[in-house]
């Protein structure tokens, strides 16, 4: 008769206890999780930011002008004129 | 509540025995065991109130005051950061970058702590590339404020100097800055955006919700200094900017602006434009102006440069209108192909006004009077239509109102209501005067006429074609293609127009430019065509504004620039000849006429003979 509400307040105690340290541990696990997610978003940031750098100087690299000058005088090379050109029909 | 007062003593106990009294002297068990009983009793009542006192206190920081002590707390060390995004990338329509944006740092101080290091500022002002005594003046005034740029948008090496020097209260932040590769080639189709990487003008401005990403927010501790310990929690997810791919191709736009620019050159006119519109979708693969601008310079440039003239900038669209007054006469069923008009003398008098072409064409059928662009003949042509039809025809061809290409700044042009016209104004809007577009409703309405009676509004987002109305019978739309094939001709007015191995139709048209009180003497030269002529995928307006050189005529001004840009811009597009005299695999072929050699007829461009009369 005495024995059985000890006994449920102790499991009760128990697993109060229980749920305490398992949220702590959820917290830190949050924690520990929010500041790798950080870590992984600033590098995947750092990767666009190489990713926007690179294409940027390829744009620059292949701007149609400077294309243009090399092919004409380093390269001689020209457009074909029509006398070049033949019509091959399929 | 009560509270236990930091430095208030407990009351001292009253029991404590006094010398002298009966007490002392005659001490007993009993007494003795009675003034125990209080002394301890009164210690407990002072535990009681102490313990209760500490509760209460307790109460009141953890129950009743904790949100406001809660947020004092966070408000010393919790900050919510905004994690900035990037603006989205335009590219052309084969994803060739043309407006990226990528990270700079700004300098930013805490006014009153720099102020600290108030000797060092020398240094820092040597850095940043200012002057010492107007940094600390600067700084001085703002000394109230926590938050002050420095400088902004420095490459991370130059903040990374900075930085190094070591002083308090200064710190970075990363900001984007939008850089375009291809500079001036498309600084007016893509427009600018402002320091904060919004957009401002162009298609940076039209599509900037698009562009524009939405910056996310965390929550992080941070020092007295303002460093960040640690990163707490994420409050709202960063959304980068979407990416807009357009309809320009970077190769045709490069293409068009060498030629019109070289053509600027050439006349010494003063502005010009160019538009090449892609037939069936209604895409706009070029759009190009001169003069041009640096984008990736903020400042500097003149503000005339800005304008993208190819939608803001209107002209009277002049000959080049006659292509939609013959399919006005064909419409009104008046008037065939084979219908000849007499334009002998080479003049005509309407309401007092003398309509002049600049030499006798004689009788002409109505491929004639576009191939030799007769304003006789056009004028003849409006004679025998209702103010009502005309007005329809330029109206429906999208003359007077927006495109719908959803460009900021857009002009819609000047078309008055036919009720108001009298009978000059429709013979001088049969030729082209009296009303106004831009470049981009003239390769509008010459793609629509290409497209086989079909208008599509000009879109600058790749595959979304705008929306397509029918407005021409495909047989009048495709016959008076014909005609136009015949402008292009060396006995037209735009042999320079010509393409090898394609057949081209167009129109020229010179018009006098309107100042207030009537017309002087400086021109707008026109040319609008479309290639291939058999089954048109491209449409090019190109318009010159004021040449200075010997000739001013569209046919030698603007045409050279269409027969420049398209061979290239057919090639890049794989667009198939459609004129096959020019031959076959391994068979030698005649070399094409020298085009320079080739006579050019002028054209008609005045308004009236009596030039400064107003319309």
């Amino acid at each position: 008769m005495k024995a059985r509400p000890v006994l449920v307040l102790g499991v009760l105690a128990l697993l109060a206890t229980g749920s305490a340290i398992a949220e702590v541990y959820a917290r830190h696990q949050g924690r520990q999780l929010f500041m790798e997610l950080t870590r992984v978003e600033a590098e995947r940031d750092e990767l666009n930011v190489e990713y926007g750098r690179l294409k940027l100087e390829q744009a620059t690299w292949a701007e149609a002008n400077r294309v243009e000058q090399i092919a004409r005088n380093d390269l001689g090379m020209g457009f074909p004129t029509a006398r070049d050109s033949v019509v091959v029909h399929r | 509540m009560i509270g236990l007062r930091p430095g208030a003593r407990p009351p001292l106990p009253e029991a404590a025995p006094a010398p002298g009294r009966g007490a002392t002297r005659m001490p007993s068990q009993a007494l003795r065991a009675a003034t125990l009983r209080r002394r301890v009793q009164m210690l407990a009542l002072v535990l009681v109130l102490g313990a209760g006192a500490l509760v209460a206190r307790a109460f009141d920081l953890q129950v009743v005051r904790k949100s406001f002590y809660q947020e004092q707390g966070e408000a010393r060390f919790l900050r919510e950061l905004v994690i900035p995004v990037s603006r989205g990338t335009i590219t052309d329509r084969n994803g060739e970058p043309l407006a990226v944006s990528t990270p700079v740092e700004s300098i930013w101080a805490h006014p009153a702590e720099l102020l600290t290091a108030r000797t060092r500022l020398p240094d820092l002002a040597r850095v940043l590339g200012t002057d010492a005594k107007d940094l600390e003046s600067r700084l001085e005034e703002r000394v109230g404020r926590e938050f002050y740029f420095l400088k902004r948008h420095l490459s991370p090496d130059q903040a990374a100097e900075v930085l190094a020097l070591g002083l308090p209260g200064i710190n970075t932040l990363r900001e984007y800055r939008r850089f375009y590769p291809s500079g001036e080639i498309t600084a007016h189709v893509l427009g600018t955006t402002n320091t904060d990487d919004r957009g401002h003008e162009g298609l940076e401005l039209a599509f900037d919700d698009w562009l524009t990403g939405k910056p996310g927010a965390k929550r992080v501790i941070k020092d007295r200094l303002g460093h960040v310990v640690e990163d707490v929690e994420l409050v709202r997810e960063s959304q980068p900017g979407r990416d807009l791919r357009l309809s320009i191709d970077r190769r045709v736009q490069y293409l068009a602006y060498r030629e019109l620019k070289a053509a600027m050159a050439e006349n010494g006119a003063s502005s010009g434009s160019m538009v090449i519109l892609d037939v069936p979708t209604g895409e706009v693969l070029a759009m190009v102006n001169w003069p041009s601008y640096n984008p990736n310079a903020r400042a500097g440039g003149e503000i005339s440069a800005r304008r993208n003239r190819a939608v803001t900038d209107l002209i009277e669209p002049g000959s080049v209108a006659k292509a939609f007054t013959v399919a006005a006469a064909l419409e009104s069923g008046k008037f065939k192909a084979e219908t000849l008009i007499d334009t002998n003398p080479g003049t005509f008098e309407v309401a007092g006004h003398l309509v002049r072409d600049v030499r006798n064409h004689g009788v002409v059928d109505l491929t004639g009077l576009l191939q030799e662009s007769s304003n006789v003949g056009a004028a003849k042509l409006a004679l025998q239509l209702s103010n009502e039809h005309l007005y329809d025809i330029f109206h429906r061809f999208g003359f007077g109102q927006t495109t719908g290409s959803g460009f900021p700044g857009e002009a819609a042009g000047v078309l008055a209501p036919p009720k108001s016209w009298g009978i000059l104004a429709k013979v001088t809007a049969s030729y082209g005067y009296g009303f106004s577009g831009t470049p981009l409703q003239i390769a509008q309405a010459y793609a629509a006429v290409a497209n086989g009676g079909r208008l599509r509004a000009p879109t600058f987002v790749a595959g979304a074609p705008g929306r397509d109305n029918a407005l021409l019978d495909p047989g009048i739309a495709r016959a008076v293609l014909g005609m136009l094939e015949s402008v292009v001709t060396a006995h037209g007015t735009a042999p320079k127009a010509a393409v090898a191995n394609y057949r081209v139709a167009g129109k020229t048209g010179t018009s006098r430019k309107a100042v207030a009180g009537g017309y002087q003497s400086r021109y707008v030269s026109v040319f609008a065509g479309a290639v291939p002529a058999s089954q048109p995928r491209l449409v090019g307006v190109v318009v010159i504004d004021d040449p200075r050189g010997k000739v001013y005529y569209g046919g030698l001004v603007a045409a050279p620039v269409f027969g420049k840009v398209m061979p290239g811009a057919l090639r890049l597009l794989n667009v198939a000849p459609d004129r096959l005299e020019v031959q076959y695999a391994g068979v030698p072929q005649p070399e094409p006429p020298a085009l320079d050699d080739m006579p050019v007829e002028a054209e008609s461009v005045e308004p009236f003979a009596d030039a400064g009369a107003t319309p």
